[in-house]
């Protein structure tokens, strides 16, 4: 295992020290060693918003805290859901009197921690409503909507409800767009490699040279076919076919794409990827309003990219135009 | 026969050696259907709290009611509220009780597990822990009313445990990360079963050690 590592135990909190070390213009930390806030915040009379997950999925989900977009967030070990404990602090550091939105992805320890954290929030008078990310198309099919992993679309979630509460909005209206935002979302993954957790030291699944596995989960869960390692252009084919028939995004739509690669894929990687990607989907008489291409949602060293297509209407677009500035994004 | 509450060291330290040994098959049957990290994680929580105990003596029921807490505030994932709330709900059931009878052990299992079914979904058949932990339950407080010898009762409760494990191998998983292989999670064991049945194995032996 080639990685740059002291003890793998440590990593997580060696990480978070280096973070802060690094952009100290955007985030701090919170008396909880396992939530990091925007540098302003809590902001008076603002909805706080809050998201939170397991590591290695940088920039995700520290790289999204800072000026408009979140407030707070809880981090969990390596593909691992944050405690409960972290969630409510993260919800404090974000409370600026007008109650909480946390937005998360569709996994079973991050309800269960959210869950357990909302509700000793309650207790302690501070209000906390949730959305979850599902935008995984190939983790369950169309008709069991609620059991899809959330993965890249999450960011663009983030994105559209950190502008609406920046804008001054209510809670019921920020989980409103998050809920729209991510309703209007669809994502697929092609994993080219497999990831290694630094403490385990090895792959804990294979996929073997020359092939590749589509669907796979940010953890590597299994995706819906292995097949023959395929050109950029034909990887392109196969995720716009799962991606666009399942929303259906269709002629006359104006969409938001996202391009993320898994972590060991280089970025040049991904242009390829969307040269073709925006061609597939422009021929479809699909209008791209904005596009995002890089590393912002990976899997530690997995090689693969994401696909991720957001339908917009006149307030998303808004959202996803209005300025923001995080580590993972800055938008003038 | 009864277990001393105040005698909970040697049982929780025969929970933590037994997660300790089993880290790396813990993670192994996690990566053949998870993500292969439930055996670091088990671990190092449990390794936890056999720092924080250090060379104190602890009674089973606040023992367990450190463990629980310490895997729910300082763990997290799926594992840390799935076991920091049975090991509490458990404590709570017997809190303040000097002798831990057969009868108030199949209480505490009880609550263990209503404690679980408050927070997750799963039932029997899902190819989750409760597959290891509910034929336990009720398994022990059969026992109980049957008036069985306790050291018996615990032999028959790790026979159980064992069962319940090796029952999931051929159920198709409901819940958490596996739910999404369908038919593909079959013929594997439960990662969680596994752990629970490492635990209720262990937390028998332990038992059986500190039987007057």
């Amino acid at each position: 295992m080639q990685r740059i590592l002291n003890d793998p135990d440590h990593i997580v909190d060696e990480m978070l020290s280096g973070f802060v070390k690094a952009h100290p213009e955007i985030v701090k930390p919170t008396a909880h060693s396992r939530v990091l806030a925007a540098k302003n915040a809590p902001v008076d009379g603002k909805v706080g918003v809050v998201t939170g997950g397991g590591s290695g999925h940088k920039p995700a989900f520290i790289g999204y805290v800072g000026k408009n977009m979140c407030d707070s967030a809880a981090v969990g070990e390596i593909c691992s859901s944050p405690t409960a404990a972290a969630f409510l602090d993260a919800f404090k550091a974000a409370d600026g009197g007008r109650g909480v939105a946390c937005l998360y992805g569709n996994y079973s320890g991050d309800n269960m921690n959210v869950k357990m954290a909302v509700r000793m929030a309650k207790k302690e008078g501070l209000e906390v409503k949730t959305v979850v990310a599902n935008d995984d198309v190939a983790s369950a099919p169309k008709d069991q909507k609620e059991k899809r992993r959330g993965v890249a679309g999450e960011i663009l979630m983030w994105k559209c409800r950190g502008a609406k509460a920046a804008k001054g909005a209510g809670l019921d209206e920020v989980v409103m767009a998050a809920q729209k935002a991510i309703d209007n979302t669809r994502s697929v993954g092609i994993g080219l490699t497999p990831c290694t957790l630094p403490a385990v030291g090895h792959p804990n699944f294979e996929i073997k040279e020359g092939t590749m596995e589509v669907g796979i989960g940010h953890h590597g869960e299994p995706g819906i076919e292995v097949c023959e390692l395929e050109t950029a252009d034909k990887m392109a084919r196969r995720m716009t076919d799962i991606v666009l028939p399942d929303y259906p995004f269709v002629s006359g739509d104006e969409v938001a794409v996202l391009v993320s690669g898994l972590g060991a894929t280089p970025v040049m990687e991904l242009y390829v990827l969307y040269n073709e990607i925006e061609q597939l989907i422009s021929q479809k008489g699909i209008r791209i309003h904005k596009a995002y291409v890089g590393n912002y949602f990976t899997s530690l060293d997995m090689m693969g990219a994401t696909l991720t297509v957001m339908k917009l209407d006149e307030e998303l677009k808004e959202l996803l135009d209005f300025d923001c500035y995080t580590v993972g994004l800055k938008q003038l | 026969m009864v277990v001393k509450n105040a005698d909970g060291r040697e049982i929780l330290m025969t929970m933590v050696n037994a997660i300790h040994e089993n880290k790396q098959y813990l993670g192994d049957i996690d990566g053949l259907i998870g993500d292969g990290d439930h055996g670091m994680n088990m671990n190092k929580g449990f390794m936890t709290y056999a720092e924080r105990m250090g060379e104190d003596a602890t009674g089973f029921t606040d023992g367990l009611s450190d463990l629980g807490m310490i895997l729910l505030n300082e763990i997290g994932g799926s594992m840390g509220p799935i076991y920091g709330t049975i090991f509490m709900e458990m404590a709570d059931a017997a809190d303040g009780e000097e002798d831990i009878t057969l009868e108030l052990f199949g209480k505490m299992l009880g609550a263990g597990l209503e404690g679980l079914y408050g927070i997750v979904d799963a039932r029997p058949g899902d190819k989750t822990l409760v597959d290891t932990l509910c034929p336990c339950v009720d398994y022990i407080k059969g026992a109980a009313k049957e008036n069985k010898e306790y050291r018996e009762a615990l032999e028959g409760m790790k026979e159980c445990a064992e069962k319940g494990k090796e029952s999931t191998k051929d159920m198709i998983a409901m819940y958490g990360r596996a739910s999404r292989l369908g038919e593909r999670s079959k013929g594997v064991l439960d990662a969680g079963a596994a752990s629970c049945c490492i635990i209720l194995k262990a937390m028998a032996d332990g038992m059986e050690k500190v039987l007057k």
